[in-house]
């Protein structure tokens, strides 16, 4: 009917919709989104074309040079040579002299595979803890066990110190796990006392047996360098300055009073000098207050002046985290019936330690990256290899600009790892729904 | 009927020490005492014994001898036969002088940052945010370097200056860019009412003065406003207060620039900023500029959009609610860490020692401790002047937070 009513008629009625119009052109797809973005206002857009400018600019003068770069010489002038005048890197320092700029130049070359090894298993060590609930908590095992094997690997000498060294922490926890039911400070002390025998019988028997036919041989300490040095001083002293930094938290925050005066004239104290005047000390005063006679490694003073530095600033991060925690849960542990030691072991360190977490990376991030500064007292860590054999020699003198943009690139590549580690478990561990 | 009474008196016992809470903390903190003090006997006994074997004491009449080395970096006169006191003088000046410079410069570029990570512009944001990362994740250490490097081993010698045509040529006849230094004019005083430094404090007490004069306009034009509503421009009277005396007292005393000129094989006359200077400088501003950027960033996203808003429908202008509503806010969550982080450019201000820029650790740390062998005196009176320096630095941020928090009840 409709039909021939609207044929009759002659007028024109739509039966059907019309189909929908795409929107206009500047306000879809990438039009819009520049629109959006980039072009919003005055302002905005004169921003933009600066920005681009600078790109341009930044692009034009480093994109020669990285493409023209040489990758295969033997020293600087050999890479103006085969350059003839053109712009370009002469990466070729990078593929000469990387051995040294990782492992330092003192490392016996054949026996560059341990520290690799040691490197390598790191990632396996820390995995069950950065990834606990996704991977086996039987893989802790080999977390307690790395220390020794790390540095067994790296260090090398006789098999037994290292062995000894496991043992007398198992005999210390065997002992505070046997005692610490009945009281916390028998089994604390006990279990110091069980590794400090363990260890004056290991260190007999090691003397004993003498420095001959070990399997790996042994490397001193101050052949430690390169990138190598970086990441055995920030690792090594991030993990030893984890329970000094909660020993002294929980000091500070203790009701005795000269208990928390100590804890807090030594955090501020250490937080009040900057870490080259500590490394000053590792290097040339330290060595007044030992006893007569004793002759500590340069290495090992360092390690233990950092990570009494950065113990400090963990301590206020994880304070911080004590003040964070509600009353209620101090008071509910005390309600409980809990004593002291149990109560910050099963109620509140869990808790505090969790809220603490990105304070605490971003203090190893930040003690990871002045690592560097032990190059100003002659050890030779990245940029001391850099500063030092490198750009001294006769071939390099000159390469300052790969160089360093490599070293810049290893420390990136770690830092923004981390951090982004950081990120990642913060939203793991975020237990509030938002 | 039982009644209520006293407790049994006990008798104090051994065991109660250890076994009753009331007595217990005053067991531990005894035996952490001894073991404290003889942890420090221990390294006392040491020391003296090290020192009788060296042949050495501790004294600080080194202080008093002179120095004999140069600084080529220094605000107050020096020559190398001024005393090793003076030299670390000159040295804390050098430090202070780093530290300001490096404070205002990284929170100018860091606030501008932070601001520009939050832009709507994707471009701008997105730089921002590389920006902060590249500089956040490689040690401030490997910055100064390069820095130092560009100055050094990129920009001409002053040899290149000389000749008719010249590989390198000044800026505007004003500024020269050498290997060794940048050469800036020198303003002087050719009729000043004090010969030296006199002048300069009369400047300065001049600006002082400006200062409360601009304040009490303010303070007028507020009376003013809460009277009749209306507010009086101020924006005129105060630049006159701030330039007309600035500007008079110059010509009274007939301000002269001294420029650098091209004399024999180097650049005499103005002020010389060494490269080691301008190295440490730029690189710790860089450095902590990304990070007072991601605190003001921080900052800025904590006040909730809800205040924005409730500014807006009171009608206030956009530049407004920054100024009046977002930024007191903000402020309060920025200022904490924007001072901690002035206390880094103070200690890490340290590293010029990598770069042969004379500062307190680069004077007293380095030179004169190698010199005169006194390595326990330096290093104590090093550690002494960054503590004074924190300390008091905190001091001041613990009036500024409370005075500036929210008052609960």
């Amino acid at each position: 009917m409709s039909d021939a009513s609207s044929q009759n008629m002659g007028a024109f009625v739509r039966t059907e919709m019309l189909p929908e119009q795409a929107p206009p052109a500047t306000q879809t797809g990438a039009i819009k989104w520049v629109r959006e973005n980039l072009f919003s206002s005055v302002p905005n857009s004169v921003l933009t074309v600066l920005a681009i400018v600078s790109i341009y600019y930044i692009l034009i003068s480093s994109l020669p040079w990285l493409t023209n770069g040489v990758w295969n010489s033997a020293s600087i002038r050999e890479c103006r040579e085969i350059l003839e005048g053109a712009t370009g890197g002469c990466f070729a320092v990078l593929t000469e002299r990387w051995n040294q700029l990782l492992f330092g130049f003192k490392y016996p070359a054949d026996q560059y595979w341990r520290p690799t090894v040691a490197f390598v298993l790191l990632f396996v060590a820390v995995a069950p803890v950065m990834f606990y609930k996704y991977l086996p908590r039987q893989l802790l095992v080999f977390t307690g066990l790395y220390p020794f094997l790390a540095y067994y690997l790296i260090w090398g000498g006789p098999v037994l110190s290292p062995i000894f060294g496991l043992l007398g922490f198992v005999a210390g926890y065997l002992v505070w796990s046997r005692f610490v039911a009945s009281s916390f400070a028998v089994g604390f002390f006990g279990a110091i006392i069980a590794a400090m025998v363990t260890w004056t019988i290991g260190g007999y028997i090691t003397g004993a047996m003498g420095t001959e036919n070990t399997a790996l041989s042994a490397v001193p300490s101050r052949d430690m360098g390169g990138f190598m040095l970086n990441l055995i001083l920030g690792t090594v002293c991030v993990s030893l300055s984890l329970p000094l930094g909660i020993a002294l938290a929980l000091g500070r925050q203790s009701d005795m009073p000269i208990i928390k005066w100590v804890c807090v004239v030594f955090i501020e104290f250490v937080r009040g000098v900057p870490l080259i005047t500590l490394l000053f000390v590792a290097n040339v005063v330290l060595a007044y207050f030992l006893p007569p006679g004793t002759n500590f490694d340069l290495i090992l003073r360092v390690i233990i002046m950092i990570t009494m530095f950065s113990a400090a600033y963990i301590a206020e991060v994880i304070r911080g985290a004590l003040a964070a925690l509600p009353r209620g849960q101090y008071e509910a542990a005390d309600s409980l019936g809990l004593d002291y030691p149990q109560a910050m072991r099963l109620i509140i360190l869990p808790q505090a330690l969790k809220i603490s977490i990105p304070g605490i990376v971003n203090v190893a991030v930040g003690l990871f990256k002045d690592t560097t500064l032990v190059s100003v007292i002659s050890m030779f860590d990245l940029v001391g290899m850099i500063r030092g054999p490198i750009l001294a020699s006769t071939e390099w003198n000159g390469v300052y600009w790969e160089l360093f943009g490599a070293a810049a690139i290893l420390f990136f590549v770690v830092c923004y790892g981390i951090s982004q580690y950081s990120q990642w478990l913060e939203r793991e561990l975020a237990t509030d729904h938002r | 009927m039982t009644t209520l009474t006293d407790p049994p008196t006990e008798s104090f016992r051994l065991s109660m020490l250890l076994n009753d809470t009331r007595y217990r903390s005053y067991t531990f903190q005894f035996m952490a005492l001894v073991a404290l003090i003889a942890f420090f006997a221990y390294l006392g006994s040491n020391l003296v014994q090290n020192l009788r074997a060296a042949g050495l004491n501790i004294s600080y009449e080194f202080l008093g001898e002179p120095a004999g080395y140069d600084i080529n970096q220094r605000l107050v006169e020096y020559d190398s036969q001024s005393s090793h006191w003076r030299a670390s003088v000159v040295g804390i000046l050098n430090t202070l002088l780093v530290a300001f410079l490096a404070c205002v410069s990284a929170t100018v570029l860091g606030v501008a940052a932070g601001v520009l990570r939050l832009s709507n512009n994707w471009l701008v944001s997105k730089l921002m945010a590389i920006y902060v990362e590249a500089f956040r994740n490689v040690p401030v250490l490997i910055w100064i370097i390069i820095i130092f490097t560009v100055m050094t081993a990129v920009l001409p010698g002053p040899r290149a200056f000389r000749g008719d045509n010249a590989e390198a040529s000044m800026v505007l006849d004003m500024f020269a860019f050498t290997n060794r230094g940048v050469y800036v004019p020198a303003p002087g005083f050719e009729s000043g009412f004090f010969s030296g430094a006199g002048n300069w404090l009369v400047i300065l007490a001049s600006l002082i003065a400006s200062f409360f004069v601009s304040r009490w306009n303010v303070k007028r034009a507020d009376h003013i406003q809460e009277a009749t509503g209306q507010r009086p421009n101020t924006l005129w009277a105060g630049l006159a207060i701030w330039f007309v005396p600035l500007i008079a007292l110059c010509w009274i005393m007939g301000l002269t620039w001294e420029y650098p000129e091209l004399k024999g094989f180097n650049f005499a006359g103005g002020w010389t900023i060494r490269g080691s200077l301008i190295a440490l400088w730029f690189a710790l501003a860089i450095y902590t500029g990304a990070f007072i950027a991601e605190n003001v960033r921080a900052g800025i996203q904590a006040i909730s959009k809800g205040q924005t808003e409730a500014a807006a429908s009171l009608g206030l202008r956009p530049g407004r609610i920054m100024n009046l509503v977002i930024l007191p806010q903000a402020l309060r969550v920025i200022i904490p860490p924007l001072i901690s982080q002035y206390l880094n450019i103070t200690k890490n201000s340290s590293l010029a020692i990598a770069v042969g820029y004379m500062d307190i650790t680069g004077t007293l740390g380095g030179i004169t401790l190698n010199q005169t062998g006194r390595a326990i005196e330096a290093v104590l009176l090093l550690m002494l002047f960054y503590l004074v320096i924190s300390l008091s630095i905190s001091a001041v941020m613990n009036v500024y937070n409370n005075a500036v928090k929210l008052k609960e009840r």
